[in-house]
């Protein structure tokens, strides 16, 4: 099987971010749409996901 | 002269399949489900990657990602970017197959460190620190660091019991149950003295510190490496002047956790009593003074980093959080939460709370808040997307990771069986080859262009 099971492809190592800093993409959208897309992937059940959401301990 | 260090981080992920929020497969079905592609790729639950990185099935089937050896922040960054990447390729393939196998479900994997009844999982740092250093003094005088860096670092949880719900900044706080000890899931200690350097023993130990929060952000990961390796360059010089320690640890560490108003004072034990954001202070004004700080700052992203913790130490000051609140993981996370409640109208024990709470770490960008946040500009990012995909299949050029990357790349293309750890790479045949890597800083090694050469 190929190593490109992990990635992309070879392809050119990108150049490292050149301005070292911070950057955020532009906010646009408001608050209220948001809040409904981030309403549109939460999990319709929320008592039942959390009650189930139980793992083992790690480290 | 600035040290060079090598730097890695490990995290457990939490992993659940559910149809209509109902649990369909237990979290041991689900990782072997996730590794089978693993597994077919690797003959084995346990590889090491093109990248250098590794990837496992932890105690208690959390699939695990260890990064490769990095000596650089923005190289960290992206090998942890590249790993929850992995496993969300991981993740689509095998919801897929499992739905073409009829088994309707979804399957979420959260980069968080607990689950709704009080397990917790961890995200490990390691820092090298060369073997002549006083080791038990370091640790001594980091503890401090470490319990009161979660105000700027925790990843922040919403947290239900019978009678309240409540917001407090860490994930990690309420599982700590010593502050240095060998064990890590009997009895949770902040660091972990268990002493595998991964290198040669003679001349480095390995710092592993497991009390951190798993973070999306990635400023706060910058933020959380860079300032407890520049306390380590602190730390390191026997002359450093900083004498805090905390009478009891893990009571401070609770404390610190659930305290928003940042006012609680923690009692040391020579008596006086600080809060958490004025030990910080301490700590802060010690890195100041390093003598080749303007040096260390030079380092890519480490001037970013180091100018991160001065705001946040001043806009904690203030209690205005807005110099600081897309860069911070605990003060974006309680953002949206509050605005999720207001706008809804969600009390305290629903436990909807608990599930925007949880999915701020879903690792699938499609299902992610975190993600929401990002393309919605609510969050900073440092690296860019084309670092992480590179990331994903090529190691980090300045460290032994290099060696490994090439070695693993070459041996799967012409179908050979070979074993590699942090230090061996070794070839399975008559002659069982090995190289012995035991410097980590050491990139070109002829022994391993020879053992390329051989296969």
């Amino acid at each position: 099987m190929s190593n490109q099971i992990f990635g992309k492809g070879p392809g050119d190592k990108p150049e490292t971010s050149e301005t070292m800093k911070a950057f955020s993409k532009p906010n646009t959208k408001g608050i209220d749409s948001i809040l409904d897309e981030i309403d549109s992937v939460l999990e319709k059940n929320a008592e039942e996901f959390v009650k189930g959401f139980i793992q083992k301990g790690g480290q | 002269m600035t040290i060079r260090r090598i730097l890695g981080i490990e995290t457990e992920y939490g992993v659940t399949c559910v149809v209509d929020g109902q649990r369909r497969l237990s979290p041991d079905e689900v990782a072997r489900y996730l590794f089978r592609r693993v597994v077919a790729w690797g003959r084995s639950s346990n590889v090491f990657l093109p990248n250098g990185g590794r990837l496992y099935l932890d105690v208690g089937s959390h699939p695990e990602y260890a990064t490769a050896e990095c000596d650089s922040l923005s190289d960290l960054i992206a090998q942890d970017q590249a790993g929850d990447r992995i496993i969300e390729d991981l993740v689509i393939e095998a919801e897929t197959r499992l739905n073409n196998e009829g088994t309707l479900g979804q399957i979420h994997i959260f980069k968080n460190n607990t689950d709704s009844v009080g397990n917790s999982y961890g995200c490990h740092e390691n820092y090298s620190i060369q073997r002549k250093n006083d080791f038990e003094s370091i640790v001594q005088h980091l503890v401090p660091f470490l319990i009161t860096r979660q105000i700027f670092t925790g990843a922040g949880k919403w947290t239900r019991t019978s009678k309240e719900g409540f917001f407090q900044i860490s994930q990690r706080a309420e599982h700590m149950w010593e502050s240095i000890s060998s064990a890590t899931t009997r009895s949770r200690p902040i660091i972990n003295t268990r002493d595998e350097p991964h290198a040669d023993p003679e001349l480095y130990r390995r710092l592993h510190v497991i009390v951190g929060d798993s973070n999306m952000s990635q400023c706060t990961t910058a933020l959380k490496v860079v300032i407890t390796e520049l306390v380590l360059q602190v730390l390191e010089n026997p002359s450093n002047n900083i004498d805090i320690q905390i009478d009891n640890p893990i009571r401070a560490i609770r404390d610190i956790s659930t305290d928003l108003d940042f006012k609680r004072l923690i009692k040391l034990t020579n008596g006086k009593e600080f809060t958490a954001l004025q030990i910080q202070k301490e700590y802060f004004s010690a890195v100041a003074k390093l003598p080749d700080l303007s040096e260390i700052l030079k380092k890519p992203l480490y001037s970013y980093a180091f100018d991160l913790w001065k705001r946040s130490i001043e806009s904690f000051e203030k209690m205005d959080f807005t110099t600081v609140e897309l860069e911070l993981d605990w003060i974006i996370k309680k953002n949206y939460i509050e605005q999720y409640k207001r706008k809804h109208n969600v009390s305290d024990l629903d436990s909807k709370l608990e599930l925007l709470d949880i999915s701020y770490h879903n690792i699938r960008r499609d299902r992610g808040i975190f993600y929401i946040l990002e393309n919605s500009g609510l969050v900073k990012s440092l690296i860019k997307e084309q670092e992480i995909a590179w990331a994903q299949n090529n190691p980090p050029a300045t460290t032994r990771a290099a060696l490994r990357g090439k070695f693993i790349k070459e041996a799967q293309e012409k179908k050979r069986d070979f074993t590699v750890d942090w230090v061996h790479l070794k070839i399975n045949d008559q002659n069982q080859k090995t190289v012995v890597c035991q410097d980590p800083f050491l990139s070109v090694d002829k022994r391993v262009d020879d053992l390329i050469a051989s296969l």
